[in-house]
């Protein structure tokens, strides 16, 4: 029953979406992230990191948005291309992996939420516009792969995704060392976002960043403002006492109480 | 791009056809021809067609590595599960056959988008029980 009011719901907003571009009106675009987001794994964990731009076309939708998604307490993941795409899959994903790891009482792993995540946007052949960089720490120790919007994967060291991924790209492959530190690893994402946020029109805002080892999450969010909005230097305020008063008088308006309601509210 | 053209027909698309060989106005509304030669979203065939591909495709690795009988007892075990449900206007909570089919473990669109319970329209109950009685 399900099934066929899913696909009637299908059916009708195709058919109208073709219907109103043939009378010339536009549907309003999807807003899409146009992002920076990168990983680099460390010696003990890894390091994710986001920058914090939503745009809508040409036009920043919003200025400071939150692009590192919790899937599980040990695994988080960054998404780039539409944000309500990101946004619902992983919230989808990290519900079932909560599910399955009640069923199966063990810690998730990252293997099986790249899994699910590979799964569901194969099955809807890339319509679902979500490229994500999934990390996290499990049994097995930490790890990261990328997620296309068509469903293929990669288990990488590092993975930089979005507008923004070359930039990034570029000082990963210049600066990547295996097993770093993780002050020097923080600092590598924070360059990679920032080359994203400066060469890159899609990215921009502040440098959020999230930790993960063993036991520990760090989620610094901004960790980096790195387009602070300017301070006004003048001020057009009129002092008081700019405009001399000639005269002054009160007037007294007697009020009486005619009428006391009391209307209850809905507390509950 | 959402919709794409595709120059040939597809099968799959069919009306609903009704008791006498013709479109059953009463029951599916009006018909285009448009909207039954060709679909209107690139993913409406495998979408329709998926569960019953993915129980398809189970069942017969299912009969591959235990023998026929294990589909067989699973098929007949759905059929029974399958029955257990409220009158026609009501919304059922197909419990039992989510539990067989393992879907009490997993959320996806279904679940969110199009919540029965929040569905703008009602059946009409009469006509409904007897639809599903066989009366009409």
């Amino acid at each position: 029953m399900t099934q066929t009011f899913l696909n009637a719901v299908f059916l009708e907003n195709a058919v109208l979406e073709a219907e109103v571009t043939k009378l010339g009106c536009n549907i309003p675009a999807a807003r899409k992230t146009g992002t920076t987001i990168c990983g680099v794994v460390f010696k003990d964990g890894l390091v994710l990191g986001a920058d914090t731009r939503a745009t809508e076309g040409m036009i920043v939708a919003d200025k400071n948005c939150s692009k590192i998604h919790y899937i599980s307490p040990n695994i988080y993941c960054c998404g780039a291309g539409t944000a309500a795409d990101t946004e619902m899959t992983t919230q989808i994903i990290s519900s079932n992996l909560e599910l399955h790891s009640l069923s199966t009482s063990r810690m998730p792993r990252v293997a099986t939420a790249n899994r699910m995540l590979k799964q569901m946007l194969f099955r809807y052949q890339g319509h679902i516009g979500a490229a994500l960089v999934l990390g996290g720490v499990d049994c097995n120790g930490p790890h990261l792969y990328s997620i296309y919007p068509h469903g293929s994967t990669d288990k990488l060291p590092y993975v930089t995704m979005g507008s923004g991924s070359l930039a990034a790209m570029a000082v990963f492959e210049d600066r990547y060392k295996q097993d770093m530190e993780e002050e020097d690893a923080k600092r590598l994402v924070r360059d990679a976002i920032a080359a994203g946020i400066f060469n890159d029109l899609g990215s921009g805002s502040n440098i959020d960043l999230c930790v993960i080892t063993k036991g520990r999450v760090d989620y610094l969010r901004p960790h980096d403002m790195a387009n602070k909005k300017g301070v006004r230097t003048g001020n057009y305020k009129y002092k008081q006492g700019t405009t001399g008063v000639l005269t002054k008088s009160v007037i007294k308006l007697d009020l009486e109480v005619v009428e006391e309601t009391v209307q209850t509210m809905d507390t509950s | 791009m959402l919709t794409e053209l595709c120059s040939v027909p597809v099968t799959g698309m069919g009306q609903h056809v009704g008791a006498y060989g013709v479109q059953d106005t009463l029951r599916s509304g009006f018909s285009s021809v448009k909207n039954e030669l060709l679909p209107s979203h690139a993913l409406e065939l495998s979408e329709k067609n998926f569960q019953l591909n993915q129980d398809k495709m189970n069942f017969s690795t299912l009969r591959n590595i235990q023998g026929l009988h294990a589909p067989l007892k699973l098929q007949m075990e759905y059929r029974a599960a399958r029955q257990i449900q409220r009158l026609p206007f009501l919304q059922s909570s197909h419990l039992a056959l989510d539990t067989l089919k393992g879907n009490d473990e997993s959320i996806s669109f279904e679940d969110i988008l199009n919540d029965p319970a929040q569905s703008e329209m009602v059946g009409e109950p009469h006509i409904m029980v007897e639809y599903k009685l066989g009366l009409m």
